[in-house]
């Protein structure tokens, strides 16, 4: 089990980072060959920086559109934030202060996570609008989500696993020398989940934390009367006429 | 109110979100284009054998071109927070006018084709092959978005329907299925130099009748030149100005402030078109072509600076996309914006005190004004973000004594189609139109109850077309559509103008 689960890990890291290199490289590579920033949009790159702050860090966008939507949203990904956050005391030694703060807000965040998971859940089976655009992987990622979120909740509320073999066994992951990872069911589930979630990150609809970023309607300068635009496969065009 | 055979929706109290009625909308199918139209435009003529094998590819090469369309096939979670904000969906119950539906019917060929989930495990994803029934699905519900981008404002990631209405339209061209409409009107820009297919003799027939009205009216001789070289100013338009009603009251008002600002101005018989409807169909080469022709014109009359009149989707081709198509304008005076928007040099115009204005000349109406979707979210006026709603509410406010606003999640960004835009303002799609215009309907329904509207002004060809056309649908009358340069027409006293019109009440013949 040990062994299995180190390689499942190294493979998922390895998927992650490749597949999102890979998603970022084509995204940066296609040109927006027209300027269609959603107005009123910034005019200096400044307020785009901003713009772009606002929607990753406070979902401006969906706050204008449904705000219980809204706060699903912020808890689950807030929540998640904060329970990555405490996480890094697995892979850092000694624990960084900052890090130790955290642990009973990341702690708790766990709940948050997993309401907000639950309440977004719900919306695909109550709202007749949102049941009808819902696939079978969209359940399967909120299914996967919580029970990540349900085992690791209860390895610190309910069974404690053994905290200083995890930590030698995250350590030797990271120094590339292997250690044998605590027997607990629990755990051995969270990390499998977990390392599957790593996997199909980059080839699922989870990349949209990587495209929000790249979405021409929210990234551009509205300066096109100031600064000609222009991509490089409308350039022939130019040579024609 | 005028009859429909098919059932006009409810005013109701609130704007409520309707239960999902799956293909509500599905026999709705805008006319096809003939082979000839879609041949004019580079297309194929007809759909091949090999047609899905075509459209694949098309897709692929689209993909490679358009960041927004790789990004948005990619980014949508289903949120589900765009499944209220179409106006089509509100108007007509049909999910796949919800804006993450229609985009999923490109979304489910893209998943099968381009990626790994779709490859082998479609069920899973939702991914489908690129069938005849998809194909259909495409060409009625493609035809049933306005392109307005109101989804897009909504979207935490700014997925805009419009880029991918506008990319499934170009692939469908580039395998010979084309809508008449849109693809019937660019061949008429390319033949005769504008979309309503006015040759150059009946533009000047049409301006040389402008100065006989004007002229009987005030007493003044007000010009409507067309073709002078050495003009300073290059004035482009949307074609319906020339005689839709109440279009040309807004060509009467530009030329009334160009005379008072005592600017030298023309109009070109080559570039006799503001609107682009290359943008419609998604094709940036029919686009392009179309906005060389102002290029062509501001060089060919030596003019410094270019003007255009009041039309969403032409300023958004214009403000936006002009530089990148028919660009550089360095010949033309740096001083000036390129292109300005006619609201801009008309504010500019009454900050400056340059013109006359009476504005009790409005008084018997009360007005409210519609943010044209493609100005609203697609463009600026002036130098600040929002100068948009800004602008034309200062000018109206400037010539009218009686203004209110419809409620604000309905106006500004966040302002409701008038229902036929985006290449969709044909008679064969009237159902839709005036299911569409339900919102905005309701929006103008409650401030006529609440503070007696009379009036709503526009700055857009085919929201006054579409309005005047649709609104009677409501039980409201067509004449309650009012251009704004027709209030600033209304409002400005010429110098030298007859003083002793106390009833200014114009014969509202054809102009």
């Amino acid at each position: 089990m040990s062994l299995a689960i180190t390689v499942l890990f190294y493979l998922a890291t390895v998927i992650l980072i490749a597949g999102l290199a890979y998603r970022i490289w084509v995204y940066a590579k296609v040109p927006a060959p027209l300027k269609i920033a959603t107005t009123p949009a910034p005019v200096t790159k400044g307020g785009v920086v901003l713009r772009m702050f606002r929607e990753v860090a406070f979902f401006e966008s969906l706050f204008k559109s449904n705000k219980l939507l809204w706060l699903l949203g912020v808890l689950f990904h807030f929540g998640l934030l904060l329970v990555l956050l405490r996480h890094l005391r697995y892979f850092i030694n000694p624990v960084p202060t900052v890090i130790e703060l955290i642990q009973p807000f990341g702690k708790y965040a766990a709940f948050a996570m997993i309401i907000g998971l639950l309440g977004l859940w719900a919306r695909r089976f109550i709202i007749d609008r949102v049941r009808y655009i819902t696939a079978p992987s969209d359940h399967l990622i909120l299914a996967l989500l919580v029970l990540i979120g349900i085992s690791g909740a209860s390895m610190t509320f309910v069974s404690h696993t053994d905290i200083v073999g995890l930590k030698n066994f995250t350590m030797g992951l990271l120094t590339f020398d292997p250690k044998p990872l605590p027997s607990d069911p629990l755990l051995a589930i969270h990390l499998f989940l977990v390392s599957v979630l790593m996997i199909i990150f980059p080839y699922s609809k989870l990349l949209h934390g990587v495209g929000v970023f790249f979405s021409p309607t929210r990234n551009q300068v509205d300066n096109p009367r100031e600064k000609r635009h222009l991509a490089d496969w409308a350039r022939k065009f130019e040579e024609n006429s | 109110m005028a009859k429909a055979n098919f059932e006009v929706p409810e005013l109701k109290e609130h704007l409520e979100v309707p239960k999902i009625e799956p293909g509500a909308m599905a026999h709705l199918e805008t006319f096809k284009a003939k082979p000839e139209f879609n041949e004019a435009l580079g297309f194929p003529g007809e759909l091949s054998e090999n047609w899905q094998e075509q459209a694949i590819d098309a897709m692929g090469d689209m993909l490679k071109k358009y960041r927004s369309l790789q990004v948005y096939m990619d980014s949508c979670v289903k949120c589900g927070a765009c499944t209220d904000k179409c106006h089509y969906y509100l108007g007509t119950k049909d999910p796949k006018n919800m804006p993450v539906a229609r985009q999923d019917l490109m979304r489910k060929v893209y998943r099968r084709y381009f990626t790994f989930g779709g490859k082998f495990f479609p069920k899973l994803v939702g991914a489908t092959d690129f069938t005849q029934e998809v194909l259909d699905d495409w060409y009625n519900y493609y035809h049933q978005c306005s392109q307005c981008r109101r989804c897009s404002v909504f979207c935490p990631y700014g997925i805009d329907t419009a880029e991918i209405s506008m990319a499934a339209r170009e692939i469908m061209d580039r395998i010979g299925l084309g809508d008449k409409y849109s693809n019937e009107i660019i061949g008429k820009v390319f033949r005769i130099g504008n979309n309503l297919g006015l040759p150059g003799p009946a533009l000047e027939d049409t301006l040389e009748g402008l100065e006989e009205d004007v002229f009987d009216e005030t007493g003044v001789e007000v010009k409507y030149p067309l073709d002078v070289k050495g003009a300073d100013i290059l004035l482009v338009t949307p074609s319906a100005d020339f005689f839709a009603e109440p279009h040309v009251d807004g060509l009467i008002g530009y030329g009334k402030v160009f005379h008072e600002a005592g600017v030298s101005w023309t109009m070109s018989s080559h570039a006799s078109e503001a609107a682009n409807f290359g943008m419609f169909i998604g094709s940036y080469e029919n686009m392009r072509k179309i906005s060389q022709r102002v290029r062509k014109a501001a060089l060919d009359l030596g003019v410094k600076r270019i003007i255009f009149g009041e039309c969403g989707h032409a300023w958004r081709v214009a403000y936006a996309f002009l530089n990148t198509l028919a660009g550089p304008w360095d010949f033309l005076d740096p001083d000036y914006p390129v292109p300005q928007h006619i609201l801009e040099f008309t504010l500019g115009e009454i900050e400056k005190g340059t013109l006359n204005i009476d504005k009790s000349q409005n008084d018997d109406m009360v007005l409210t004004f519609h943010d044209s979707c493609n100005v609203a979210r697609a463009t600026r006026m002036g130098d600040k973000p929002g100068g948009q709603f800004e602008i034309p509410r200062a000018v109206i406010k400037a010539v009218c004594n009686n203004y209110v606003d419809m409620p604000e999640d309905t106006i500004r960004e966040a302002t409701f189609c008038c229902g036929g835009g985006g290449g969709l303002l044909t008679d064969d799609l009237m159902e839709l139109r005036v299911k569409g215009a339900m919102p905005r309907m309701k929006a103008l329904k409650s401030v006529t109850e609440e503070y007696g509207v009379t009036h709503m002004a526009a700055i857009c060809a085919i929201c006054k077309s579409q309005f005047t056309k649709v609104i009677p649908y409501y039980g409201f009358d067509m004449d309650q559509i009012v251009s704004v340069h027709q209030l600033v027409s209304n409002a400005l006293i010429l110098k030298g103008q007859n003083s002793e019109d106390e009833d200014d009440e114009s014969e509202e013949d054809a102009a």
